[in-house]
C-alpha cells in the first residue's frame, strides 16, 4: 500500500537573527514513512526534535531541506515547497493536528470550535454540531460546558476540546502531539479507543507518546529522532 | 485553487526620495483572508491605497478579475468600491456618515445601487445591525452617540450590505480596548468565513492576523521582507525584521 | 421719456388696471438693460442648459441693479429671451403685487418698454419666484425660475468639487439618504418646497424653492423651462415635454401636499393655498396663492350670477 505520508531528507535548522545570527540546527536527514491505518510514534529523548518534525509535518515549521510528500486528493504534493494555499488545502481535507495546547478563540463556543473544521469541508451545520458534541461527550465533558468559550477551562478540559477538533473530520492523516499529556486514566482509555478507531477506518497516524502505556496500545512502530550532532 | 481575483504586480512608489513601496507583488484569492503587518511607517496604509485605486503607484499594476484598476475611469472605480470592493476604515469617521442615523448609514450603500424601498433598506438595516450585534432600538439614532466598538461595528454593516467580494480593512482594531477589540475581531472571521469574504487587512496586532488570517505578507520600508502562510510565518520568522516582530509581542 | 413704439398704441398705460400693460421706456439703456454681449453669452449658456437637461452651467452673473436673493439670476435669463414683442409676467409667490414681482415688471417696462400681463394665458414669458402658476403653460411660453441655491446636493455635501463629481457620476444615493431619515424620523418625507427631482432620468434638480405641490407640473411641461441662480452663477433649464420625477421611495410614493380648505375668494378645492392671518384672536383664512388664478374664477361666478 503507498503511503500517506512520507519524508525524504528533512532537515529543519533555526537561524536566531535576534541572537548574532546563532544557527541550531535540530533535525536532519529525516526519512519517515507513513501508511494507511499505522501509526508510527517518534522516539527520542527530550529536545531531539520530535515536536519540531511534528510541526514541519503539518507545515507550520518550514522545513530547511527534504521532501515532504502528503497524499492528497490522489497526488503527493510536497508540504516543504508548496503554494500557502495548497497547505491550507491539505489541512482542510488530508492532515489534522492535535498540538499539546488550545489556541483559544475569544467568545467562539466550544461547541462550535469542533464543529468549524467539519463545516469547513463543507457538512451541513446542524450535522456538524450534533458529531461535535457526541464527540465532546464521549470524551466526558459535561454537557454545560459545550457552550461555553473554552478560555476558562483546565488544561485537560482544553486539551479534550482539542482532541474532539482533531478527530471529528476524519482526516486521512492525523498528527497528535502528546494528545494524553494532562488527562486522567478514563480520558486516556477514550482516547486510545479514538485513536483504534481511526487507525481502523485507515488514519495514517504520527505521534508522540510520552505516556508509555498509552504508545504501547496505540503505536505500529517507533520512529527513532535522533539528537541532532552539532546540538549535542 | 482558485484564480486570485486581485493580482497586484511589482508596485513601486515614491514620496520624494522616500520609498514607500519598493517591487511589491500580492494578491488574493476569492475568500482568502490575507494580513499585511509591520511598523508604522512601513507602507501598509499606502500599499492599501494603491491597491484599492485610491493612490496610483509609480510603476505597476493592480488588477481585478483581470481588468486593470488604475486604468478604469474614476466613475467605475467608484462603482466597484461600492459594489464589489468594501472599505473599512481605521477611524470609523472616516467611513461614517456622523450626522446621517445608523439605518441611514447602513441603507446609503444600497440606496447607491438603486435600492427604492424604504421597508426593503430598513430591513436589511435591521438586519445588518443584528449581525453586528447593535441592537435594533439604536437604528434612529445618531453614530455620534455610539461608542467607539460600535462606530466600527456600524462601519462594517454598512460596508458589507452589498456583498461586497473583496474588504480593504485599514487597522480596524487601532485605538479601541482590548476587550472590544477580541470582539471585533471575532465578527470579522466569522462574517467573512459566512459570506465566503476575501479580506486584505492592515495591522500593526500579530495576535489579531494570526487570528484572522490565511496569508501574512510581513511589510518593512515598502518592501515585503517575507510572506507565507500566517501560521508558518509567525512560528517560523525567516527574516531577521519579522524574528523582531515576533519576539516583541507580548503574550497573554 | 422715450417716444413710444409701434405697439404702444394698442397697449394703453392703466398701470391698475388687469390685463396687458405698458408704461413709459427709459433712455440710454440697452434694449432689456444688459449689452448684447453679455446677452450672447447668457443665451449660449442657455442654448448649453437645454442641450443637457438638468445640468447646472456656470455662466458670467453680471451685478444688476438690485441685491442677491431679489432675483439677479432670474432676471439676466429673462433678458437674454426677452424681445421686443414679448408679453411679461411676473409672479412672486404666485402673486403679481407683490414687492418683487412689481419691481421686476417695472425694470423690464423701464429698459425693455415691452408689454407686461397679470394675466398666465397671455404671457409670453413669466418670471416666477417659488411658485408655477395654476394654469397650464404652453408650447409659446417660458416660464423662468429665480433661484437661490441651484445645487439640491449642498445641503449633504458642501465641498463643490465633490458635488460636480456626484452629479458626472450620477451618484445620488446620498439624496435617498436625505429621504430615507425624514420617513425614519417622521414617517413621511418632510421635504414641502425645493423638493429634488431627476430629470430625464439624468440629473439631479433643485427645482427652486417652489412648493412640492408645483412639482407634477414640471413633468412634460410643454412651455420651455429656465432656471437662473445669479448669485452662485449658475443656469440650467428642463425642455418641453421632458420627464421631471420627485425622489421618492416605492413605498412612500411622492405626495404633492396643500393645506385642506377650499380658497376663501374663489373656492377652490385644488389650488394651493396661502394661509392669512386676519386677527390677532386666531383668525385665519386660506387663499389662493396665485392671484391670476383666483381673480379669474371670481369673476367667472360673478358674472354667473
Amino acid at each position: 500500500m503507498s503511503a500517506l505520508l512520507r519524508t525524504e531528507g528533512v532537515a529543519k535548522a533555526f537561524t536566531l537573527h535576534l541572537q548574532g545570527g546563532t544557527r541550531i540546527p535540530v533535525l536532519g536527514g529525516v526519512d519517515l514513512v507513513v501508511s494507511p491505518g499505522e501509526c508510527v510514534a517518534l522516539w527520542g529523548p527530550s529536545g531531539a526534535g520530535k515536536s519540531t518534525l511534528m510541526r514541519c509535518l503539518y507545515g507550520n515549521y518550514g522545513a530547511g531541506a527534504g521532501r515532504i510528500l502528503l497524499r492528497h486528493r490522489g497526488e503527493e504534493i510536497d508540504l516543504v515547497t508548496a503554494d500557502p494555499r495548497t497547505v491550507i488545502e491539505a489541512r482542510r481535507e488530508t492532515i489534522g493536528y492535535v498540538s499539546q495546547f488550545l489556541r483559544v478563540i475569544p467568545r467562539v463556543a466550544t461547541r462550535d470550535i469542533v464543529a468549524e473544521p467539519m463545516i469547513a469541508r463543507g457538512m451541513v451545520k446542524a450535522e456538524a454540531l450534533a458529531r461535535a458534541t457526541a464527540l465532546l461527550s464521549r470524551l466526558n465533558l459535561p454537557d454545560r460546558l459545550h457552550g461555553l468559550p473554552p478560555a476558562t477551562f483546565s488544561g485537560g478540559e482544553q486539551q479534550r476540546v482539542n482532541l474532539a477538533r482533531g478527530f471529528a473530520p476524519g482526516y486521512p492523516v492525523l498528527l497528535l502531539d502528546e494528545p494524553t499529556a494532562s488527562l486522567d486514566a478514563g480520558n486516556r482509555a477514550v482516547v486510545v479507543e479514538m485513536i483504534r478507531e481511526a487507525k481502523a477506518a485507515g488514519t495514517a497516524v504520527v505521534g508522540i507518546f510520552h505516556d508509555a502505556e498509552v504508545r504501547e496500545a496505540v503505536a505500529d512502530r517507533l520512529f527513532d529522532v535522533i539528537p541532532h550532532q552539532d546540538a549535542a | 485553487m482558485t484564480r486570485p481575483m486581485l493580482e497586484a504586480r511589482g508596485l513601486t512608489l515614491h514620496f520624494g526620495a522616500i520609498p514607500a513601496l519598493v517591487d511589491v507583488t500580492i494578491d488574493v484569492a476569492e475568500g482568502e483572508v490575507v494580513a499585511i503587518v509591520g511598523e508604522s511607517g512601513s507602507g501598509k496604509t499606502t500599499l492599501l491605497r494603491v491597491l484599492s485605486g485610491l493612490m496610483p503607484p509609480d510603476a505597476g499594476t493592480v488588477r481585478w478579475l483581470g481588468e486593470d484598476v488604475h486604468a478604469m475611469g474614476e466613475a467605475a472605480r467608484r462603482r466597484l468600491l461600492r459594489t464589489d470592493w468594501g472599505f473599512v476604515h481605521q477611524n470609523p469617521r472616516d467611513g461614517l456618515r456622523l450626522n446621517v442615523s445608523a439605518g441611514g448609514n447602513v441603507g446609503e450603500r444600497l440606496m447607491a445601487i438603486g435600492a427604492r424601498h424604504y421597508g426593503n433598506i430598513r430591513g436589511e438595516a435591521l438586519s445588518w445591525l443584528a449581525k453586528v450585534e447593535i441592537d435594533a432600538t439604536r437604528i434612529d439614532d445618531l453614530p455620534r452617540t455610539f461608542s467607539g466598538g460600535m462606530q466600527q461595528r456600524l462601519q462594517i454593516a454598512r460596508t458589507l450590505v452589498t456583498h461586497p467580494k473583496l474588504v480593504f480593512m485599514d487597522e480596524p482594531t487601532g485605538g479601541l480596548d482590548v476587550s472590544v477589540q477580541a470582539r471585533l475581531l471575532d465578527l470579522i472571521r466569522s462574517l467573512s468565513r459566512e459570506l465566503g469574504l476575501s479580506v486584505l487587512i492592515v495591522t500593526h496586532d500579530i495576535a489579531a492576523a494570526r487570528l484572522l488570517a490565511d496569508r501574512i505578507l510581513v511589510m518593512r520600508r515598502g518592501r515585503v521582507v517575507e510572506q507565507g502562510l500566517t501560521d508558518r510565518v509567525l512560528d517560523d520568522p525567516q527574516h531577521p525584521y519579522t524574528q523582531l516582530l515576533v519576539s516583541s509581542v507580548l503574550a497573554a | 421719456m422715450s417716444p413710444p413704439d409701434d405697439r404702444s398704441a394698442e397697449g394703453g398705460g392703466d398701470l391698475n388696471r388687469p390685463g396687458q400693460t405698458k408704461g413709459p421706456v427709459m433712455e440710454g439703456y440697452n434694449f432689456a438693460y444688459l449689452d448684447e454681449a453679455t446677452k450672447r453669452m447668457l443665451r449660449r449658456t442657455i442654448l448649453k442648459a437645454v442641450a443637457i437637461p438638468g445640468h447646472q452651467i456656470p455662466f458670467g452673473a453680471r451685478e444688476m441693479p438690485l441685491p442677491y436673493g431679489w432675483g439677479t439670476g432670474g432676471i439676466q435669463v429673462t433678458a437674454a429671451i426677452l424681445g421686443p414683442s414679448d408679453t411679461l409676467k411676473v409672479i412672486d409667490q404666485g402673486a403679481d403685487d407683490t414687492t418683487n414681482a412689481v419691481s421686476i415688471r417695472r425694470f423690464f417696462t423701464r429698459v425693455a418698454g415691452v408689454a407686461t400681463t397679470e394675466r398666465t394665458a397671455e404671457a409670453t414669458i413669466i418670471q416666477t419666484r417659488h411658485r408655477i402658476p395654476e394654469q397650464a403653460l404652453r408650447e409659446d411660453q417660458v416660464i423662468v425660475y429665480q433661484v437661490p441655491q441651484p445645487e439640491p446636493l449642498s445641503r449633504l455635501e458642501p465641498r463643490r468639487a465633490e458635488t460636480k463629481r456626484l452629479h458626472s457620476l450620477a451618484d445620488y444615493g446620498l439624496m435617498h439618504v436625505r429621504l430615507y431619515e425624514d420617513i425614519a424620523r417622521y414617517g413621511h418625507i418632510a421635504k414641502a418646497y425645493d423638493y429634488p427631482v431627476m430629470v430625464n432620468g439624468r440629473y439631479l434638480m433643485a427645482p427652486s424653492p417652489i412648493p412640492a405641490f408645483d412639482n407634477p407640473k414640471m413633468d412634460r411641461m410643454p412651455a420651455l423651462q429656465l432656471f437662473g441662480a445669479g448669485r452662485e452663477k449658475r443656469i440650467y433649464a428642463v425642455p418641453p415635454y421632458t420627464e421631471v420625477r420627485s425622489l421618492d421611495f416605492e413605498d412612500h410614493p411622492f405626495r404633492p401636499i396643500r393645506a385642506p380648505h377650499a380658497c376663501a375668494l374663489c373656492g377652490s378645492r385644488e389650488s394651493y393655498l396661502d394661509e392669512v392671518i386676519t386677527d390677532d384672536r386666531g383668525g385665519r383664512l386660506f387663499v389662493c396663492s396665485d392671484t391670476d388664478y383666483c381673480s379669474g374664477r371670481v369673476a367667472l361666478r360673478e358674472a354667473a350670477e
